[in-house]
């Protein structure tokens, strides 16, 4: 009995995990669109008033008030470079919102004038600013990753606090795969930066010759789920892989999560990128997906109020158009399972400050609001 | 013998005509591949089948070959909701491409001719600016 446990145990710790066929709990919860007519959203921020910020990816940022979407949408978004996968990404407001208005967003940024990189290119951006009334004031622009790349895939783009005055972003090796594994290239990288877009001294890399000093950890595909476990601190992430090859990673300063050189999927082409899975200084994920489920956005739950999900995690799925929920013991997932199937493609994943989940979905461009069942 | 001359002259221009538009569609297929890899065969595979049930095929797909406009609205417009591809039922959501209109006409020429599928009508960058949203 006790080798079994023990064997499962191995199991679960390294294979993808099969969804479990009994009984969703999400049978005890009850979802409501709180809004639509959206188009292409991408992510979205509770202000303290009650308000909402979406972003739309073609290049809009939206407020959203008492369920009703303002017509007017904010002025002083830059220019994005609106194709494939690319536009305007994410919105997270500063910790300390209240205290400062800061407000962080992300996008794909066109190669200006100077940068480096292909002509007609772009790469992701870092930028914040203060809301007043339906303008954005006091823009600074923190942040670009370089080099510019011609090509609508892989922009990463997620934006996360720590709790000690750090921002993360996540960025995508857009389409480039080999170079998720040169430190002189922000792509395929997590980085982390000062609020104010300085690069903090003790990053990982800093002294290391040739070296981007504003990397925290490399060897990503295309991160596009970005959060902080709520008692512990770590932070998790998880990535597009290749075809059945998505990623969830608990992410450490400077090391290796080991795309393209290991690797669980294959490529879409159908060709081998790596026959190896794990290698000797790269990181193992938490689990993979296999099939892919194309994961972007997602939360921790940290509320009683759900009592079958407190400090589960919970993905979106843009290819199956549901929720996973993770059920999370430590640094392990121990079962998983489909709730909201055909809720739609899903962008965000966000726990409300009234502690309900909020589910931002491209396809129907709507919001909606999945709370206990009173 | 002018008669010969005029009929050659004509056999000759219509073969340079045609050899020429062969051309242009072989071009604008190679360029459509490289669009397809980008941004369409992360759900419609290396191979156009798609995956049954969650993304529609385009491999013999009746919808693709019957419903040219509709095929370039989607990839121009997005597409969501149901559809019937080769008697299978879907419903699921196309983001719009973000592709300008000559690059959506280099991608169709590729699909239409590719995974067995055979189509020498060349599809034009002015095809596609005809198709407004509905």
């Amino acid at each position: 009995m006790l080798a079994i446990l023990a064997v499962s145990g191995l199991l679960m710790s390294h294979c993808n995990i099969a969804p479990q066929s009994t009984a969703p709990t999400d049978k005890n919860l009850t979802s409501e669109t709180i809004v639509a007519g959206l188009s292409m959203p991408w992510s979205m921020a509770f202000l303290p008033d009650g308000r909402f910020l979406v972003t739309e990816r073609t290049g809009k940022l939206r407020i959203v008030k008492d369920g009703q979407l303002d017509p007017q949408e904010i002025a002083g978004i830059p220019k994005v470079y609106y194709r494939g996968q690319g536009g305007l990404l994410d919105v997270a407001l500063h910790p300390n919102y209240k205290e400062n208005g800061w407000i962080y967003i992300s996008y794909s940024s066109p190669k200006k004038e100077g940068e480096v990189g292909d002509d007609n290119g772009a790469n992701t951006a870092l930028m914040r600013a203060k809301l007043n009334g339906h303008e954005l004031t006091n823009i600074e622009h923190l942040y670009k990753a370089s080099p510019n790349v011609k090509g609508g895939v892989h922009f990463g783009g997620k934006i996360l606090f720590d709790k000690k005055g750090y921002v993360f972003l996540s960025l995508g090796e857009r389409g480039q795969k080999e170079n998720a594994q040169r430190l002189n290239k922000a792509q395929g990288k997590i980085v982390r930066l000062h609020e104010d877009g300085k690069i903090p001294t003790d990053n990982p890399f800093v002294k290391t010759k040739d070296a981007l000093p504003e990397i925290w950890s490399y060897g990503h595909r295309n991160p596009q789920g970005l959060v902080m476990h709520p008692t512990t601190g770590t932070i998790w992430a998880h990535e597009h892989g290749p075809q059945g090859g998505d990623e969830l990673n608990i992410v450490e300063k400077g090391k290796n999560y080991g795309w393209p050189l290991i690797t669980y999927g294959i490529d879409y082409d159908n060709s081998i990128i790596s026959d190896k899975t794990e290698a000797p200084g790269m990181e193992q994920p938490v689990i993979y997906w296999k099939p892919s489920i194309a994961p972007c956005g997602m939360t921790f739950v940290n509320n009683p109020k759900f009592k079958d999900w407190n400090g589960d995690l919970l993905v979106g799925s843009l290819k199956f158009q549901n929720l996973e929920h993770l059920v999370i013991k430590g640094n392990k997932v121990v079962k998983k399972e489909i709730v909201f199937d055909k809720i739609g493609r899903v962008r965000d994943v966000k726990q409300g400050p009234d502690g309900n989940i909020y589910v931002v979905v491209e396809s129907t461009g709507a919001i909606v609001k999945i709370s206990p069942k009173s | 013998m002018k008669l010969i001359s005029i009929l050659g002259c004509g056999a000759i221009y219509v073969f340079a005509f045609l050899s020429n538009a062969q051309d242009n569609l072989s071009k604008s297929i190679a360029r459509g591949k490289e669009l397809y890899k980008e941004s369409c065969i992360t759900c419609h595979l290396a191979n156009g089948e798609g995956i049954k049930d969650t993304f529609p095929p385009l491999a013999k797909a009746d919808f693709l070959l019957k419903y040219p406009e509709k095929s370039i609205h989607a990839i121009k417009f997005g597409m969501k909701g149901a559809i019937k591809v080769n008697n299978v039922a879907y419903n699921n959501a196309m983001p719009p491409s973000g592709f300008a209109d000559d690059e959506i006409a280099d991608v169709m020429n590729y699909i239409r001719n590719s995974f067995g599928n055979k189509n020498p009508q060349l599809i034009t960058e002015k095809m596609v600016a005809a198709v407004k949203e509905k």
